[in-house]
Parts: C-alpha cells; sequence; structure tokens
C-alpha cells in the first residue's frame, strides 16, 4: 500500500492508530484520582508531543542516516516560526499559507547554511552550524528587530493587514473558518477525553511527515544517506559526489524543523527568538538520542518522552511529594521528599540532564535499543535452541 | 590612535577569559582526544568557588551592641563575622575585602579534584567513542553542573567584589603619552589580564622546561610510543585533565568581579571558547591562545559605535564570521598542524 511493504504497512497503521487514540492513552488515570497529575492528555501536551516528534524525524533523518551532528537545527525552527507569524499578519489567519511558508523559508534558509556547513564534516560541521545558530539568534535580536520585534516576540494583532481575511473572519488561527482551539469533550467511565483540533491537524501533519521519512529511509537515497554515516571516504573513491546527497538531507531536515516551527505557530501565534538559542538545538539533539538515532519511531519516542515528563515533572512539588510519602515515618519521610524534590519542579533539568548522561553512556541506541534488548530476553527464553547458521536471523527492522 | 589603543585594551580583559578557556579545552584535546562540552561548566565552577569562599568568610553571628539603639532606645542587633572575632577586626575584615585573590587557594584543589572525578569517573570509558558521543555525554554533564549549582546559589547573579584597593580605574593613557582622560581601563582588567599571562606562561614554561611536560608532549605527539617506553601515560594524562580543570576554574574565579556569575555562564562562555579554539586550530596550544586575545580584541572593535553604525549588529556576530571564514577557509586553524582533525 502507498509503496509500502506489508511489514512496513502494518507498522504505518500502528503508528496511525496510536496517534488517533493518543487522547485515550495519555489519559489513563480517571478524573480526581491520586494518579491524575500523570494525565498528560490534555491538546496543548498532546500538539507539543506532535511537533516536536516532527522536529525530532526531520533531525533524525540528518543526524541519523548520515551522522553529520547538527548544534543548530533550532535556528530553522525559528525561521519557520517567524514565517508563519508574518503569513498571519500579511495574508490571512487561515493555517496553509502560513505552514507552506514556512518551509519554504526554512528550506531555503538551510539550503544556505548547509551549503555552507557541510563542506567540512565531523566536530567542525557541528561547530560550524552552532555558529551560523548563534549568529541567527543574535541577529534576530538585535539588527532584525523590525522583522522579528526583538525581545517582545512576533505577534499578531487586530491592526495587521490581513489581505485575504474578509471583514468578520476568525481571529484566531483556523483551518478554512474551523478553530484550532475549538474541541470535544467526552466524558465516559470518570474519565475525561478531550478532542482537539488542533492537536488532530498536528497530528495528521506528524503522519504524513512520518510517512515520508519512512518512505525516505526505504529509499535508494536513504541507502547512500547511511553509506554517507558508515564510510564517506570509501563512497568518494567509489566515483560517487556524497555532497548533493547530504546537502539533500540537510535541507529536508531543515524543512521538517521548520514545518515544525510552523505548526508551533499555528498553535499559538507568538514567534521569539528565544527558540533559536543553541540549548534549543541542544533539546532536539537529547530527543533524538534519548529515542534511539538512526531509527524510525525512536525520535518521536524521544519527543514524547522529554516533552510528556518536562510537563508531568514540574509540576511535581513538594507539597505533592509530601501527600505520596505520607505513610513513612517523619524523619525518612522528609528526607526523601527532600532527594525527590530536587528532581521535580524546577529540578527537572537536572532529570533531564541525568537521563541523557545515562542513555549515552549505557544505552547508545535509546530506548529503541532497550526495548529491543528487552524483547530478546523474552525470545531467548522461549526459544533457546535456535540455530544461528541454518536459521539466520532476519534483519531487524528499523523501526523496532 | 588613542581610541585603537583603548579598543586593544578593552579586549585584553575578554580574551584572556577566552585564552584561558581555549588552553585548558586544547590541553584536554590535545592530550586525552575528548572534546569537553563540558569545559565551560568547570569556568563556572571555578566562579562559584569565589562566591563560596566570599560566603564562608562573611559568616556571621548576631550580638547585641549596647552602645548602638534603635529609635526606641533598644539596643541594637549587629552582625559580627566570625572572622573578624576570631582574627581582630582589621585582619578579618582584610579576608573578606580579599575575597576573590584568596578564592584562587581554594580553587585549585577544588577544581583539580574535580577534574580528577571527572576524567576518572566519567571521560574515561569514552576514549575510543566516537567524537558525537564524547560531545553528547558532556554536554550531559554540563546540564548536570550547571543545575546543581542552579539549586544551590540561586537563579540570580551573584555580585562578588574585587578588593578595594583594585575598584576604580586607571588613567592608563597619560602612562603612554596620550591626553589624560582618553584611555580609562579598570584596574581588575588589568589584574586580570596579568594574572591570565602569568597562568599561560606558567602552563608553557611547565610543559616545557620539566621532566613532566616533556612526557606529556611526547604523548601528545605520539601515546603509543610513550606507553611502550614503560611510562604510565594515562596517569599523566589524568593529571594534565585536572590541571585543565583548574585553568579553567581560576579563569573563573577572576573574572567573578568583571561579570557576576550565575548558573548559566559556563554555557555562554562554552560556545565562544569552542569558536577560538577551533580558530587557533584544533590540538594547537599557542593557537588557542592566540586566537583568544585576537578574538576578544576583534570583537571590542566591533562594538566601537563608529564600526556598529556601517555594519549594524556586527559586534553580535563577529566572532561566528570570523569563525566561519576561518573553518572554510583553512580548515585547520590559524596554528593548527596538518592533519589533526583535518577532515
Amino acid at each position: 500500500m502507498l509503496g509500502l511493504n506489508k511489514r512496513d504497512t502494518r507498522f504505518m497503521i500502528i503508528v496511525i492508530l496510536l496517534t488517533a487514540f493518543t487522547p485515550f492513552l495519555m489519559q489513563p488515570f480517571s478524573e480526581g484520582s491520586a494518579w491524575a497529575q500523570f494525565n498528560g492528555g490534555y491538546p496543548d501536551l498532546m500538539a507539543k508531543v506532535a511537533i516536536f516528534g516532527i522536529f525530532a524525524v526531520g533531525f533524525n533523518i540528518l543526524f541519523g542516516l548520515t551522522g553529520y551532528l547538527s548544534f543548530g537545527h533550532a535556528a530553522f525552527l525559528g525561521v519557520g516560526s517567524y514565517s508563519a507569524v508574518w503569513m498571519f499578519k500579511l495574508l490571512s489567519l487561515n493555517v496553509f499559507p502560513a505552514l507552506i511558508m514556512a518551509v519554504i523559508v526554512s528550506a531555503l534558509f538551510s539550503l544556505l547554511i548547509g551549503y555552507v556547513s557541510l563542506r567540512r564534516s565531523g566536530i567542525y560541521f557541528s561547530i560550524l552550524t552552532l555558529a551560523m545558530a548563534e549568529m541567527s539568534y543574535r541577529l534576530a535580536y538585535s539588527v532584525l528587530t523590525p522583522l522579528t520585534n526583538g525581545e517582545t516576540g512576533l505577534q499578531v494583532r487586530p491592526s495587521d493587514p490581513r489581505i485575504l481575511d474578509g471583514e468578520g473572519a476568525a481571529q484566531y488561527p483556523n483551518l478554512f473558518g474551523l478553530e484550532l482551539s475549538s474541541s470535544y469533550k467526552l466524558e465516559m467511565l470518570n474519565h475525561v477525553f478531550t478532542f482537539n483540533v488542533g492537536y488532530y491537524f498536528c497530528a495528521v501533519i506528524a503522519i504524513i511527515a512520518f510517512y515520508v521519512a519512512l518512505r525516505i529511509f526505504r529509499s535508494p537515497f536513504g541507502l547512500v544517506l547511511r553509506a554517507v554515516k558508515s564510510n564517506q571516504t570509501r563512497l568518494n573513491y567509489t566515483g560517487l559526489n556524497t555532497r548533493p546527497y547530504t546537502l539533500s538531507a540537510f535541507v529536508i531536515s531543515g524543512m521538517y524543523a521548520g514545518l515544525a516551527g510552523g505548526l508551533l505557530a499555528v498553535m499559538d501565534p507568538l514567534a521569539g527568538a528565544e527558540r533559536m538559542v543553541w540549548t534549543a538545538s541542544g533539546e532536539v539533539v537529547i530527543m533524538t538520542i534519548l529515542g534511539g538515532a538512526g531509527t524510525l519511531l525512536g525520535p518521536v519516542l524521544g519527543a514524547g518522552a522529554i516533552k510528556y515528563l518536562e510537563n508531568i515533572f514540574s509540576k511535581i512539588n513538594e507539597s505533592i511529594l509530601h501527600e505520596w510519602f505520607a505513610f513513612l515515618p517523619d524523619g525518612l519521610e522528609t528526607s526523601v521528599v527532600w532527594v525527590l524534590s530536587r528532581f521535580t519542579g524546577e529540578g527537572w533539568a537536572l532529570t533531564l540532564g541525568l537521563m541523557f548522561m545515562l542513555v549515552v553512556i549505557f544505552l547508545p541506541g535509546g530506548l529503541v535499543e532497550g526495548g529491543q534488548r528487552i524483547a530478546r530476553l523474552f525470545r531467548r527464553k522461549k526459544t533457546p535452541d535456535t540455530d544461528g547458521e541454518h536459521h539466520p536471523k532476519s534483519t531487524p527492522h528499523i523501526a523496532e | 590612535m588613542d581610541v585603537i589603543f583603548l579598543q586593544v585594551l578593552n579586549g585584553l580583559d575578554k580574551g584572556s577569559a577566552y585564552a584561558l578557556i581555549a588552553l585548558g579545552l586544547t590541553l584536554i584535546f590535545g592530550t586525552l582526544g575528548v572534546v569537553n562540552f563540558a569545559h565551560g561548566a568547570l569556568f563556572m565552577i571555578g566562579a562559584f568557588c569565589a562566591v563560596t569562599l566570599q560566603k564562608l568568610f562573611g559568616l556571621s553571628y548576631q550580638v547585641i551592641d549596647e552602645s548602638k539603639k534603635d529609635f526606641l532606645g533598644n539596643p541594637l542587633k549587629v552582625d559580627v563575622a566570625y572572622l573578624e572575632t576570631w582574627l581582630g577586626p582589621e585582619l578579618g575584615a582584610a579576608f573578606v575585602n580579599w575575597s576573590v585573590p584568596l578564592a584562587i587557594i581554594f580553587a585549585i584543589p577544588v577544581m583539580v579534584l574535580v577534574g580528577f572525578v571527572m576524567e576518572r569517573g566519567l571521560i574515561k570509558h569514552f576514549y575510543k567513542r566516537p567524537h558525537a558521543d564524547q560531545i553528547l555525554v558532556t554536554f550531559g554533564l554540563a546540564i548536570v553542573l550547571q543545575e546543581i549549582v542552579k539549586y544551590f546559589y540561586g537563579a540570580n547573579p551573584i555580585q562578588t567584589g574585587a578588593p578595594n584597593m583594585f575598584r576604580g580605574a586607571l588613567d592608563f593613557g597619560v602612562l603612554v603619552g596620550f591626553e589624560p582622560n582618553a584611555v580609562i581601563y579598570p584596574y581588575w582588567r588589568l589584574v586580570y589580564f596579568l594574572f591570565s599571562a602569568v597562568v599561560i606562561s606558567g602552563i608553557f614554561a611547565f610543559l616545557r622546561f620539566t621532566t613532566f611536560g616533556m612526557v606529556v608532549r611526547a604523548g601528545m605527539a605520539d601515546r603509543e610510543t610513550v606507553g611502550l617506553l614503560g611510562i604510565n601515560i594515562d596517569k599523566r594524562f589524568t593529571i594534565m585533565f585536572g590541571i585543565a580543570a583548574a585553568v579553567a576554574g581560576l579563569a573563573g574565579v577572576m573574572y567573578t568581579p568583571i561579570l557576576a556569575p550565575n548558573y548559566h555562564m559556563g554555557m555562554d562562555f562554552l560556545v565562544l571558547s569552542f569558536v577560538v579554539v577551533v580558530v587557533g586550530g584544533m590540538g594547537s596550544l599557542p593557537g588557542a591562545v592566540m586566537a583568544g586575545f585576537l578574538l576578544g580584541i576583534l570583537q571590542s572593535f566591533a562594538s566601537m559605535n563608529e564600526v556598529k553604525s556601517i555594519l549594524p549588529g556586527i559586534d553580535q556576530i563577529i566572532i561566528y564570521l570570523v569563525a566561519i571564514i576561518i573553518l572554510l577557509v583553512r580548515p585547520r586553524g590559524l596554528m593548527g598542524k596538518r592533519g589533526v582533525m583535518e577532515e
């Protein structure tokens, strides 16, 4: 189906189902129960997961396939946001011109940066992209203030021209009149499930983006990119010029980042320069590595895990911890709460850093590799006498 | 003429900081072959050593002073520092006053220890892994260190003053024959420059004129052969990591009066010092120092109003611009050796 083999079709269908039922899946605890604060099924968070999933999937096309570690991808995200908001201001509050413009502008921008940066590889490439992104960030704050509105950030105002919108058009980003912030609440079995237009819009785009990434992974083009990662010199010796391939990968991942930036602006029509700072680029690197670089599902998992934990962990404060550990003896309770509160609430970044370090040290393949290891553990117990020589293992599915 | 002179001087203090951090980075890269993204965090920890010492010296208790009364006639409670009771008021006050320079003594063992723990505990396991992994794990470490410092000291910058003697500024222009008040330069920045010059020449002399330094240099050139000669090169490289950490820490200690330290100052300096290392040439110590001063001075020239009116925003991006040009035109950097990390 759609140029996918049977296995990939099944995989794709699973992904679509997972995305469609996210409002259920992220709301596993009933309302009012002690666990309700672990529910992540509110539209804002779900949309963020989808958006950063797109960002990480795109980043993975560059880093996972070619091995080029870019530390400047947030610049494309920021550029995408800015161009989307400008489209809102100039043309219309319909989301499509904004998203198309975000992708086009970020593609041009990444073509420029990629053309320059890809002349070097390894750490030099990382530093070149880092320098480029820092330059864009600083310029967005200082000289380009007429374009970016500096520290205040670019916003949509009622006084904007918006030449395509007539009188009485919607005042918020909309999908041909359907407002993205509108949602339908379903109350069932003590649970409240929210179905939000914005989330489903992001989810549909994320699925399309994921499908495109899947096709890229399976294509001859993707194979060349993987060859670049394993041995670029040999590839050059065989007479293949790798530059156009790596540049296309860079531009594609830049377009994904621009799309994600555009979607961020769609969900909240405000663009600020802080989206382009280099630690924001570090965040997408963390997501990709945490999930598993070079796998299809990994970056999405990483983005989901980080955005979910970020929201949940920063909500947990000391009083909640005291409630949880009230059953412990007093002295023990205070010390347990003290230790845990270092890692929650304000200390969320500490947890993130530690988690990231542990993954890099012990699980270089990320969550996906962890899942594979566990699966292998179970499989080995069931069939201990697999004959490796006569029944060669099929190559592991790239998405597993 | 005096304007140019002033800008060169202005560039020197920032350039000194860049040079010191880049020197440490290059030492680590040259000896261990590790790209250390946590080096900025070491600079930040150094700065917080100074903050800690100042706080320790300032620890006080309250006594009731009968000689002073508030407006109701009750005796006032007065804070008295422990140091002033133990050492006498004058000596105690002197300690508080000189806490930043004294923090050097305090910071060296702390930083060397931090460096040892980092190298033995974490970085040791990453020698054989790709550079990307080294970047990632040290980046994670930098986040962790930053958050720990943030927990103990809060998110706001903490003012840490220079000794009273060095507050104020020197009319430097008069000394070299310009008009009075043409070239005004704060004392502490001069101290910072001299200090960094001493540290840098100390490191170079150490590597040049001691047997230990000779072995380290030999190890940088060919690690395997040195190992075959029966020398425990790993141990020496660990010590060099400690020294590099101490250099970054000292740069941080002395920088506190110029820039009030906060928990993310390390990240801010890290990017710049990486750029400095790349411009100077990966693995080249003189290159790192030279590029540090060069970029510091360039930055201060770019922030002149005359330059800014021609090229707006140039002061924000000059360093990155120079780095990009250097990387594209001469990828091994100004003084890098041919073939070192030249891909």
